[in-house]
């Protein structure tokens, strides 16, 4: 054991290309980022880098096409959290039903996550295809039994983001699917047996077994969904390019465009606080929840 | 069966089918339109016909490698995601190890710093990140695509978390017969680790294979990009034609699926431990 006792060189070998790594391409840039919210900086300017105060934030947060990409992930994230969540547990709880199939079902309902979303975005654009001949405008036509009126749904400014949102839920539900399942799976089976005795039903252990036992999984689906929703990038630079009339754009696509297409890397940087604050908060207010939770047990 | 039971049997059948035909029906839209004729794609999308493959035979896979350099998208994207996959569960392994097990000054600060960077996404960090790999001369090449996600604060405390819940007893026989740590960790501990190591290597392999973002930031020669760029790129290049695209997807996707097929359990073992961890 002489090389458990003696702090060596040793040990520090074993983390020295993760800490290098780390250091340099994670937390170097956070804190360029916030270094560089304060400035001034711009690719290819001729003007000299100097410290900008609080200027960039104050401009980000009065420019409009800042705050409607704001908004549109608070939308994104109040349509996709629920839908998303809620579907999730439907399909982790008929999954967890003793049936035939079941792993041919979940692996079909797991299957688009390892999907790209880049792919998934442009099949989708198919499905959403304009005129009667489009995918969903023909569904929709059936459904309602000829009273749909087909429409354009990704450049039409109240059906772009309802769009990515359908498109996001189909790639990425089956990943709230199995964490729930997983949760499901490891409630003790005596709690159910426990209720059977008592005579409950099926819809009342649904509602005093399995809500309150899966919370935890819950309220962390519920919050990396959430998180995800903000990160939104991919769908909308491949179905809508933040259009039409900037329906569909994000945070991190204004984030994107300011760093690069305008080259105002300053600025940029300043959104990415912005956006990390967000997820920081997400976090927390996680932790927060979940300890809460431990308490009162 | 009684009654009831038989009831609620039937309609969870209904309700799986139908959900089943909603996850199913983008795919093998995808899959027939690959082999048909690129107008009747767009023509056929609303209607039963668009599931059925057509006469066109590999026609459109022909089409995808002579209007584009796929075979040069694919082999960045192998080349890129495999590399981060193996240097990465050799550098966040070890240090995975050395955390949970071995001990020095300055550990558990590392260890709580290690979950603190855990929180922030690339996306928080994308634009410095940009500005950094500028300064280094770095743009529009594999290295750029590739050493900045080597290490991982998640990777490292996934290892962490299987190593401390690891039997100590085979390495403190190992020690008395007098192996050094390396000699431990590679011939004992990585044997023994066999779950952990999957479940990293393919969280890592799929957010790798499905990179976007950083990859439009930092690249823009078709040299260095790889697929999902390419899918978007061959997307709006002109004339727009649904079949090849099929065909650009079908064959992006296979190596996952390939993958996702024998490796079921991992994947969705890999997921469920992301939900566990929070």
């Amino acid at each position: 054991m002489a090389w458990h006792q003696q702090p060596g060189r040793m040990e520090w070998l074993f983390v020295a290309p993760a800490v290098l790594g780390l250091l340099s391409f994670v937390l170097l840039p956070f804190v360029l980022a916030v270094v560089l919210s304060f400035t001034n900086l711009r690719l290819g300017s001729p003007l000299p880098t100097e410290f900008f105060g609080l200027t960039q934030y104050r401009r980000i947060f009065s420019d409009p096409a800042f705050v409607h990409a704001l908004q549109n992930n608070v939308l994104f994230a109040l349509i996709v959290v629920p839908l998303q969540t809620g579907l999730a547990l439907i399909l982790a709880l008929l999954i967890n039903q003793p049936l035939r199939g079941r792993v041919v079902f979940r692996t079909l309902f797991f299957m688009p996550v390892v999907f790209p979303l880049s792919l998934v975005a442009v099949v989708w654009v198919l499905l959403f295809a304009p005129g009667t001949n489009g995918t969903l405008n023909s569904v929709l036509d059936v459904l309602t039994l000829g009273h749909w009126q087909a429409r354009d749904f990704l450049h039409d400014p109240h059906w772009a983001l309802p769009a990515i949102t359908l498109t996001s839920i189909w790639q990425g539900v089956g990943f709230q699917m199995v964490i729930l399942l997983a949760a499901l799976q490891a409630i003790p089976a005596q709690l159910y047996e426990a209720a059977r005795v008592d005579g409950a039903r099926h819809w009342q252990q649904l509602l005093y077994i399995t809500l309150p036992q899966l919370r935890n999984a819950l309220i962390f689906v519920v919050l990396v969904t959430t998180i995800l929703a903000f990160r939104l990038f991919d769908q909308v630079q491949i179905m809508t390019q933040g259009g039409p009339q900037h329906a569909t754009t994000t945070v991190m696509f204004e984030a994107v465009n300011t760093a690069f297409a305008r080259q105002q890397v300053a600025r940029g940087a300043a959104i990415t606080v912005v956006f990390f604050i967000i997820v920081l908060l997400l976090t927390v207010l996680q932790r927060y929840v979940l300890r809460h939770e431990k308490v009162v047990e | 069966m009684s009654r009831p039971r038989l009831f609620t049997t039937v309609l969870v059948y209904v309700l799986l089918f139908s959900l089943a035909l909603m996850f199913i029906v983008p795919i093998v839209m995808m899959l027939a339109g690959s082999f048909k004729a690129d107008a009747r794609v767009l023509l056929e999308a609303g209607s039963w016909r668009g599931y059925l493959p057509a006469d066109m035979g590999l026609q459109n896979y022909r089409d995808v490698f002579e209007r584009v350099p796929f075979l040069r998208y694919l082999l960045n994207s192998v080349f890129i995601s495999t590399t981060i996959v193996v240097a990465g569960l050799l550098v966040n392994s070890l240090a995975g190890y050395a955390l949970a097990r071995l001990r020095w000054p300055g550990r558990d600060s590392l260890l709580l710093g290690v979950i603190a960077l855990m929180i922030i996404p690339l996306e928080a960090i994308a634009v410095p990140l940009f500005y950094e790999v500028t300064v280094l001369g770095w743009r529009d090449t594999y290295l750029v695509q590739i050493i900045p996600f080597i290490a991982n604060a998640f990777s490292i405390y996934l290892f962490y978390a299987f190593f401390i819940d690891l039997p100590e007893a085979l390495e403190e026989a190992a020690r008395i017969d007098g192996a050094g740590p390396w000699r431990i960790f590679f011939s004992i501990v990585v044997p023994n680790a066999r779950p952990v190591f999957a479940t990293v290597a393919i969280l890592t392999f799929l957010t790798q294979w499905g990179a976007f973002l950083w990859p439009l930031m930092v690249t823009h020669s078709e040299d260095v990009r790889p697929l999902p760029l390419g899918i978007a790129a061959f997307y709006t290049l002109p004339p727009l034609q649904w079949g090849d695209i099929f065909a650009f997807g079908v064959m992006m996707v296979i190596p996952v699926l390939f993958i996702f097929v024998f490796f079921q359990h991992w994947f969705v073992k890999g997921v469920a431990t992301t939900g566990i961890k929070g």
